[in-house]
């Protein structure tokens, strides 16, 4: 069955509603999960979920996209699209982690960041930015798991890290398809041909070199099996934790460093070394 | 949040067509008034029109902030490719790619360099929104990055004038990933406390005002600039909200603190004069060391 998923069909199955969200994975996997709540500057956005958790014996930051299981719940978490609240309480988060020395777990799992007015008069650019930079420089590991949709600026918010794992039927994307499609050929419809030609798979990820591992979902998908799905993911952060341990502080922002520079694609020819003068 | 480039693009193409129709362009139609303004008077405000609108300003005409004959161009032979082989029943990015530079000059979004304002010296990025509306790819991000690092390295600010209609979605997450790259080179710039001063100029929107625009330690925006994340279009058609006549303007962002202050372009290189002695006082002391920077370069 897998061999036969087009792109399009693996957006249709990063989005299904009964896919494991954030909360089922925490739960799934953690004990005496405290979630955290606030930003402790406007608010306190149900998009995302946080806290405190014990993980295979450990103490760790928790922090997630948190989706609807049904049209109220989705309307109360606004479909994981986070405002700029969202952001600032996992911002807080990160710090908090770094503060005690926790290791930062990151689920992603947004359609993006929520575009309205009210996200920009809060500033959603500028709450997205400075995640991006504290996460840049964050003095303790993360791991960033995508779940389900990776959707642009509202996923690399809470997506900068030392490792990045994605499930096998998820998508990452620098913007949805349907707004690919209407921004590159002005028609919406064509999103099947933009999920093709943004190569957004977890397969095109780790051929680009963006992620580290995919992490197979069980037959018919993670929906199939929400058991054996977390206990696989689980698997995969407990080893990618132990490595990242392994590394003191100072080695582990360098390697972050390089890894995040070294991103993109581009020729550089000798010649050019000489400076052109204005 | 790219949705911002048709909408500007469509006003853009007014202010071409208007140019075409008048014999060698010797007048201009603000799009705002409407008036007729003769190029070499235009040409000496600044493009800014008598009646305060700013018109846009390409990469190489923001250079005239430089000292003069001061600039020298780093970065210039960084080149974009097709990471993704992105396919589309239209026009290939590789064929976009050399229309975009045939038609302005440049080789991508981005000209980059080492300047100097009232003899003080610094790294400038300066973004072109003609260039497949300013986004940001490959080389865009990596022109920022590199200059965010070579200002630390020198230890001397950063400027940078952006405009962008978000990232480049032909670089699909590659572009996305730009947005963590220049910001992590910018924890370099932090460590070495040299200033980013940012320069917000219509549109500014999207992967960069979402990266590194909106950390910077200083952020200007000219007046009536529309900045924001997502474009107003977006907003409208995904959210149904009726948005206030001002939404995401310059004196918006002011309003909701998101900047520091609204320059017009009159004042900005006075403003930028006063900051960098601020920040840079030993700046122009600095500058007659200048001819060690090619061999300190090498190794940035």
């Amino acid at each position: 069955m897998t061999q036969t998923l087009t792109p399009w069909d693996k957006v249709q199955l990063a989005r299904h509603m009964q896919r494991p969200r954030t909360l089922d994975y925490i739960r799934g996997l953690c004990e005496d999960f405290v979630e955290l709540h606030g930003d402790r500057r406007f608010g306190d956005d149900a998009a995302i979920v946080g806290g405190v958790a014990t993980f295979e014996g450990r103490t760790v930051v928790l922090v997630g996209h948190q989706k609807g299981r049904d049209a109220r719940e989705n309307m109360r978490r606004n479909f994981g699209m986070p405002h700029p609240e969202g952001y600032r309480k996992a911002l807080r988060l990160f710090q908090h982690a770094e503060k005690f020395g926790f290791p930062v777990i990151c689920f992603i799992d947004t359609p993006g960041a929520n575009p309205n007015r009210e996200s920009e008069e809060r500033g959603q650019a500028n709450a997205i930015a400075e995640n991006i930079l504290t996460m840049a420089g964050l003095k303790t590991p993360i791991i960033a798991c995508v779940i389900g949709e990776g959707g642009s600026g509202g996923a690399l918010a809470i997506g900068v890290a030392d490792r990045i794992l994605m499930l096998e039927h998820a998508i990452y994307s620098v913007a949805s398809p349907e707004a690919a499609a209407s921004i590159i050929w002005r028609d919406a419809a064509k999103a099947p041909d933009a999920a093709r030609a943004m190569r957004i798979t977890a397969q095109d990820l780790l051929e680009l070199g963006i992620i580290d591992e995919i992490v197979p979902e069980p037959s018919g998908g993670a929906h199939a099996d929400p058991t054996t799905m977390v206990a696989t993911l689980g698997d995969a952060i407990r080893r990618h934790l132990n490595q990242l341990l392994a590394f003191d502080i100072e080695t582990l922002l360098q390697r972050r460093y390089e890894r995040y520079r070294a991103i993109g694609q581009y020729e550089e020819d000798a010649s050019g070394i000489l400076h052109t003068v204005n | 949040m790219k949705e911002l480039i048709q909408r500007s693009r469509k006003s853009f193409t007014v202010v071409q067509s208007i140019e075409a129709d008048v014999p060698e362009n010797v007048w201009i139609k603000c799009p705002s008034c409407r008036e007729l303004i003769y190029h070499k008077q235009l040409a000496e405000r600044m493009k800014v029109c008598r009646c305060g609108y700013h018109m846009r300003l390409t990469a190489r005409e923001w250079l005239a902030l430089l000292d003069e004959g001061s600039f020298v161009e780093y970065d210039a032979h960084l080149r974009p490719t097709d990471p993704l082989g992105f396919v589309s029943p239209k026009e290939t990015y590789i064929d976009k790619l050399r229309e975009a530079q045939r038609r302005t000059g440049l080789t991508d979004a981005v000209v980059s360099g080492i300047g100097s304002i009232e003899g003080r010296r610094l790294v400038i990025a300066v973004c072109d929104f003609e260039f497949i509306g300013g986004s940001m790819g490959s080389v865009f991000g990596e022109k920022m990055a590199r200059a965010a690092e070579r200002a630390a390295a020198l230890g001397i600010p950063l400027l940078t004038i952006n405009t962008s209609g978000g990232a480049r979605m032909q670089e699909g997450v590659i572009a996305l990933m730009q947005l963590a790259k220049v910001n992590i080179a910018l924890t370099r710039l932090a460590a070495a406390r040299q200033p980013h001063i940012a320069v917000m100029v219509d549109p500014c929107y999207g992967g960069v005002t979402a990266s590194y625009a909106s950390v910077a330690d200083i952020i200007i925006a000219e007046p009536g600039a529309n900045i924001g994340f997502a474009g107003r279009r977006v907003i409208e058609q995904t959210i149904r909200q009726k948005l206030p006549a001002d939404f995401q303007t310059a004196e918006f962002m002011l309003q909701h603190g998101m900047v520091d202050m609204v320059v017009p372009r009159s004042e900005l290189h006075s403003t930028l004069a006063k900051l960098l002695r601020l920040y840079a006082p030993e700046g122009r002391a600095a500058a007659h060391k200048s001819e060690p920077i090619a061999t300190a370069l090498a190794s940035v």
